[in-house]
């Protein structure tokens, strides 16, 4: 009698282990799932911007704001544009009011004037998600709320976020931040609701000079591709192996 | 539900070029975090000195310890619950962990750890149970059939003590310290592995943060419960003096007793501390001699803005002066509690200039941003996330810790557990 109720404890302490053990753990895969994930997509969205034509207007900016739902007063955005002003003394000036939702408006930058004369070269560049092949932001997710479809595209699930804010500590780039009325991690999603029934991202649509573009970098025959493929083009921080898939013609030096 | 709130805003300060949608994201409940995951590990570690290795001059402290690890458990988690913007979803990393993450295993590790903890205790309080329940049998009051039902519960139904048993729960203790140690050591090391791994992040980077994150963690675990034994071994004291007068033979016992035992645990602390420093100013000369890309943005941010937070409170305040009052040679008790006071600070510090630190300077490393504790709430955020918060989170341990106690009793002369 005294031994077995050593014995009980004892079993159930093992017992209570083996529950804690995620089921998840084990996940089966069926026949058709595995098929599926082995099967290599032959869509992978990539994005191109040609900075030589951008003017800063904010038009794209603006877009994206009332398209995606990002309250249209808050700083936070999922695109923007930044200004570049590089001067004879070698300093470079960088300043994004308000994302660039209003264009920029004004010469001054972080409340200083330039003098015209002393500025040697001047540029502006957009930023968004790069839907990284390797990102960062979905490995550090601890529930798989962040996660990338086999077309490229990362992508964030408002249902299942914790709001721990781990992938916004992750990213390179600082595209993250927390919806403001959603209360989870949010991010361009290269307008997935639009491009994959056919349409333009929001951006891309609202951009007067053809900055921006987008195509599959699988299809040899994509416009956009042949120019990613025929040109020199650049990305944004290659040196954390984040493999970003938002392209850039006529990237400087300079560029964060 | 559905008002407008940028989160961070509130509390950031721009500075120069950022990018639009950087701000301190992880807040002060993030600094509390691995501050009090840390106490939790060093208390536990230093019960298990006495349990594991053997270490006699431990022993008073040890059961302390080991109570007090008990009520900090909770604790540890509530950080990171009062900073989810989701808190209501806390439980989905146990229901789908993405085992990339270095958060997804925080729930496994955390209760494995806690599993220990009251299993440890548990055996080594099994003895005193039992004895309550015999003593209480018989009793008529209310309050006392439920106190002495809720020991019964408490034994689980383990009612036998002959030695042979109590040899058994003796040596179960030892076990579970024992494996108790190493998962300590990675619930918290784990917790610096959370900010080490993060690529984006100048700051955290570093294969080192795990075993820093380890080393002041015991430094501050001992820290804390040395300066809690102190208090209340004060209070017995003043309560001895008020009873019997200030001469009196039991007052000088309870002082004897609790020199030995503080002037014990300081050895540990010092090593421990020696260990911390070192790590630390080894990260620092490393990161300045190999002077990346990073390092111009690091360097203005540690010598210019956070030069008073790292140097002077952190360094100096928190691990110098406390460091040169116990090696100097006398003793008092009233030094020591001044050296424990300031290495909890120094702790508190440490982990405020990695997580606040880490975040001061824009990735696009061409500005900066600063951070304002919000101290008087306004909303739920601002309590959550300002100082409210923090009193919140520091004042539970010691709530808890006056009722567990009330059923494990670890302070003073008990049998040998
Ligand atoms: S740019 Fe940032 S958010 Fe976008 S996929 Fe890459 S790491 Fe993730
Ligand atoms: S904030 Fe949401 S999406 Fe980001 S890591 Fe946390 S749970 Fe994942």
């Amino acid at each position: 009698m005294k031994c077995s109720r050593r014995n009980f404890l004892q079993k159930s302490i093992y017992g209570a282990l083996a529950v804690t053990l995620p089921l998840t753990a084990f996940k089966i895969l069926s026949p058709g799932e595995a098929a599926a994930a082995l099967k290599e997509s032959n869509l992978r969205w990539a994005f191109l911007v040609d900075t030589r034509k951008c003017v800063g207007c904010g038009l794209c900016v603006k877009a994206c704001k009332n398209e995606n739902e990002i309250p249209y007063d808050t700083p936070v955005t999922r695109t923007w544009v930044e200004r570049y002003v590089v001067t004879r003394d070698g300093k470079t000036r960088i300043d994004s009011p308000n994302g660039a939702r209003d264009g920029f408006t004004s010469p001054e930058m972080l409340g200083e004037k330039i003098d015209e004369k002393e500025i040697t070269k001047a540029f502006f560049v957009p930023k968004l998600c790069n839907h990284c092949a390797t990102p960062a932001c979905v490995q550090v997710c601890p529930v798989g709320a962040t996660y990338q479809a086999p077309d490229g595209a990362v992508l964030v699930d408002r249902t299942w976020c914790i709001g721990c804010g781990y992938c916004i500590m992750a990213c390179p780039y600082g595209v993250r931040f927390f919806h403001p009325v959603h209360k989870v991690a949010e991010k361009c999603t290269f307008c997935y609701h639009r491009i994959s029934k056919g349409m333009q991202a929001a951006c891309v649509q609202a951009c007067p000079f053809g900055v921006r573009q987008m195509g599959n970098i699988k299809d040899p025959d994509d416009p956009v591709t042949k120019i990613i493929m025929s040109e020199r083009v650049g990305v944004l921080k290659d040196e954390y192996g984040t493999k970003p898939h938002v392209f850039y013609l006529g990237l400087d030096e300079r560029v964060r | 539900m559905n008002d407008i709130i940028v989160h961070g805003l509130e509390w950031t300060s721009k500075d120069l070029f950022t990018y639009p949608n950087e701000f301190i994201y992880w807040s002060i409940q993030i600094v509390m975090y691995p501050y009090m995951t840390g106490l939790v590990a060093g208390a536990f570690v230093l019960s298990s000195l006495y349990h594991v290795f053997d270490q006699k001059d431990l022993k008073e402290i040890a059961r302390f310890s080991l109570v007090f690890s008990l009520a900090l458990l909770p604790v540890a988690a509530m950080p990171l619950l009062l900073h989810l913007q989701q808190p209501l979803r806390a439980m989905h990393p146990l229901m789908t962990p993405h085992f990339t993450s270095a958060i997804s295993a925080f729930g496994i590790v955390f209760l494995t750890y806690a599993l220990i903890v009251i299993s440890e205790v548990w055996f080594v309080y099994r003895r005193h149970f039992v004895e309550q329940v015999k003593e209480l049998a018989g009793e008529k009051g209310f309050g006392l059939r439920m106190k002495r039902n809720i020991f019964q519960i408490l034994t689980l139904g383990a009612m036998d003590i002959e030695p042979e048993f109590l040899a058994k729960d003796k040596k179960a203790v030892r076990i579970l310290a024992g494996i108790g140690i190493p998962v300590a050591c990675f619930l918290h090391g784990y917790a610096g592995f959370i900010f080490g791994s993060v690529k984006a992040n100048a700051l955290w980077m570093s294969p080192l943060m795990p075993v820093i994150f380890i080393m002041s963690a015991v430094v501050s675990g001992i820290a804390l419960c040395m300066l809690t034994y102190i208090i209340i071994m004060e209070y017995k004291k003043l309560k001895a003096v008020m009873a019997k007068g200030m001469g009196d033979e039991s007052v000088q016992v309870i002082r004897g007793a609790e020199m030995e035992v503080i002037s014990k645990s300081s050895r540990y602390l010092m090593s421990f501390l020696v260990a911390a420093i070192s790590l630390e100013i080894l990260d620092l000369i490393f990161r300045g001699y190999t002077a990346m890309k990073s390092w111009d943005i690091l360097r203005s941010v540690m010598y210019g803005k956070d030069f008073v937070n790292i140097f002077i409170l952190q360094y100096g305040l928190g691990n110098l002066v406390p460091f040169i009052i116990l090696v100097l040679p006398g003793r008092t008790l009233r030094r020591v509690t001044l050296a424990t006071v300031l290495i909890l600070f120094g702790v508190f510090m440490m982990r405020w200039n990695v997580v606040i630190g880490g975040q001061a300077f824009s990735l696009s490393f061409s500005g900066f941003m600063h951070y304002h504790l919000p101290i008087i709430p306004h909303s739920l955020e601002t309590f959550k996330e300002g100082l409210g918060g923090v009193l919140l989170v520091l004042s539970t341990p010691y709530i808890l810790f006056y009722f567990i106690n009330k059923f494990t009793p670890s302070l003073g002369g008990q049998r040998e557990g």
